[in-house]
């Protein structure tokens, strides 16, 4: 969500670009010949694995965007937990904690299992770019936009590329 | 004393005989990264980070420990040190779990500001999610080992700048850890007197004052200058 703090670069950005993938628009299925991908998140679930690896087939660059992303950050704290960890916070969440219904929702098609570990995306595929952040500021994501259309091979530096 | 004159990054330089290559360095306006090197208290040579190449000694040499030598020709950024100062940071990274937005000292961290400076934009090792406890049983400090990186400057000031000989380590390899007496509760323990040092002199979010939250883990480190100064110099002022 921190893209919509690029402001009016936004406007010249659609200018240059054919957006045709993001969680806003209502686009099913991912597309092939992607010129660029800004990939959010990390490696959590079945459905995460097949989408990344569809992604990566698609996409000529990958770039692993913000923290969760690049380190898997608060998201991966259940592999603390070790073996059987997808289970535990699913009980934790869903059965200790629940007010009413306790019960793990279980869906199989519908509700995507957990993986056994929380991954960064680089552990599951080739990420070309790392853009770290939580969340990585405007800044940021407008030098590494600007160089790839520029077709400057991306780079950031110093302060650019702090965790968190 | 004596003065001994090396070269750092082809610069002649002069030292102090007993000066270590960190201690030149800095003299001489080089800087070398460090991150378990604390001014005013002895060195452990236990990150390292400043390790630097010295001519026609093939292994690589922390510049903390390293006395210099007549004649030393010293190179302190070269491919080879870059590459494993990275490498080195990817691990400390790896080893424990450094959840930087989340965590007291995001924006004043030692760690976090190295890893940025040396181009670390990533971890290629598997990171290993160990799981480790949070001591909060003092009354007014809390150590969270998850973010430990086993620097042991928490251990050098308490037993050398305030002499409580609280702070201690125990295990080794991934189990290391910094323990509190002989491994009791903080909050148990008859030798901390409260003192704080620990807190003033971690570079990570590992030691914090209780009831501070994200990034609101500021180190003020002028009250260990103003010891340190006052018996090293026997001057009473801190030296800013
Ligand atoms: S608690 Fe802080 S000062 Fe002590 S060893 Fe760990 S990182 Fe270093
Ligand atoms: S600063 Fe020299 S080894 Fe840590």
């Amino acid at each position: 969500m921190s893209f919509l703090d690029l402001d009016e670069f936004l406007i010249e950005l659609a200018g240059k670009v054919e957006l045709v993938f993001s969680p806003v628009m209502d686009v099913k299925e991912y597309p092939e010949n992607v010129d660029l991908c800004l990939v959010e998140g990390a490696v959590c679930n079945e459905d995460n694995l097949e989408m990344i690896h569809k992604v990566r087939r698609r996409t000529k660059i990958l770039v692993s965007f913000g923290d969760c992303a690049v380190t898997a950050n608060v998201t991966a704290i259940r592999n603390q937990l070790g073996l059987g960890n997808a289970e535990s916070v699913l009980q934790r969440a869903y059965v200790e904690g629940a007010q009413s219904n306790p019960g793990v929702p279980r869906e199989p098609g519908i509700v995507p299992l957990l993986l056994p570990r929380v991954m960064p995306v680089h552990e599951v595929v080739r990420v070309d770019y790392f853009l770290p952040g939580c969340p990585p500021p405007a800044d940021r994501i407008k030098a590494v936009l600007t160089q790839v259309l520029s077709g400057v091979e991306p780079k950031l530096e110093g302060l650019q590329l702090k965790f968190g | 004393m004596a003065a001994k004159t090396l070269i750092i990054n082809g610069k002649h330089v002069s030292a102090e005989e007993n000066a270590t290559i960190l201690e030149a360095a800095t003299e001489a306006g080089i800087s070398i990264p460090t991150l378990c090197h604390l001014d005013g208290v002895y060195d452990a040579g236990a990150c390292r980070l400043c390790l630097v190449e010295v001519a026609g000694i093939s292994k690589l040499l922390p510049a903390c420990t390293t006395k210099v030598a007549e004649g030393m020709d010293v190179s302190t950024d070269t491919e080879r040190l870059r590459k494993y100062r990275r490498m080195t940071l990817e691990l400390l990274f790896a080893e424990r779990n450094h959840v930087c937005a989340v965590c007291v000292s995001n924006n004043h961290c030692e760690l976090q500001t190295l890893a940025y400076s040396q181009g670390m934009e990533h971890v290629r090792f598997e990171y290993r999610f160990p799981k480790w406890e949070v001591d909060n049983t003092h009354a007014l400090f809390g150590m969270d080992h998850n973010r430990c990186i086993l620097c042991t400057r928490c251990v050098r000031v308490c037993w050398h700048i305030e002499g409580a000989g609280t702070k201690n380590e125990s295990g080794r390899g991934a189990k290391e850890r910094i323990i509190t007496d002989l491994n009791q509760p903080w909050g148990a323990s008859d030798t901390c007197t409260n003192c704080g040092k620990c807190v003033m002199a971690c570079p990570t979010g590992a030691l914090f004052y209780k009831g501070s939250t994200v990034s609101e883990m500021e180190r003020d480190r002028s009250k260990l200058e103003f010891i340190v100064t006052a018996r090293e110099k026997k001057q009473w002022i801190a030296s800013e």
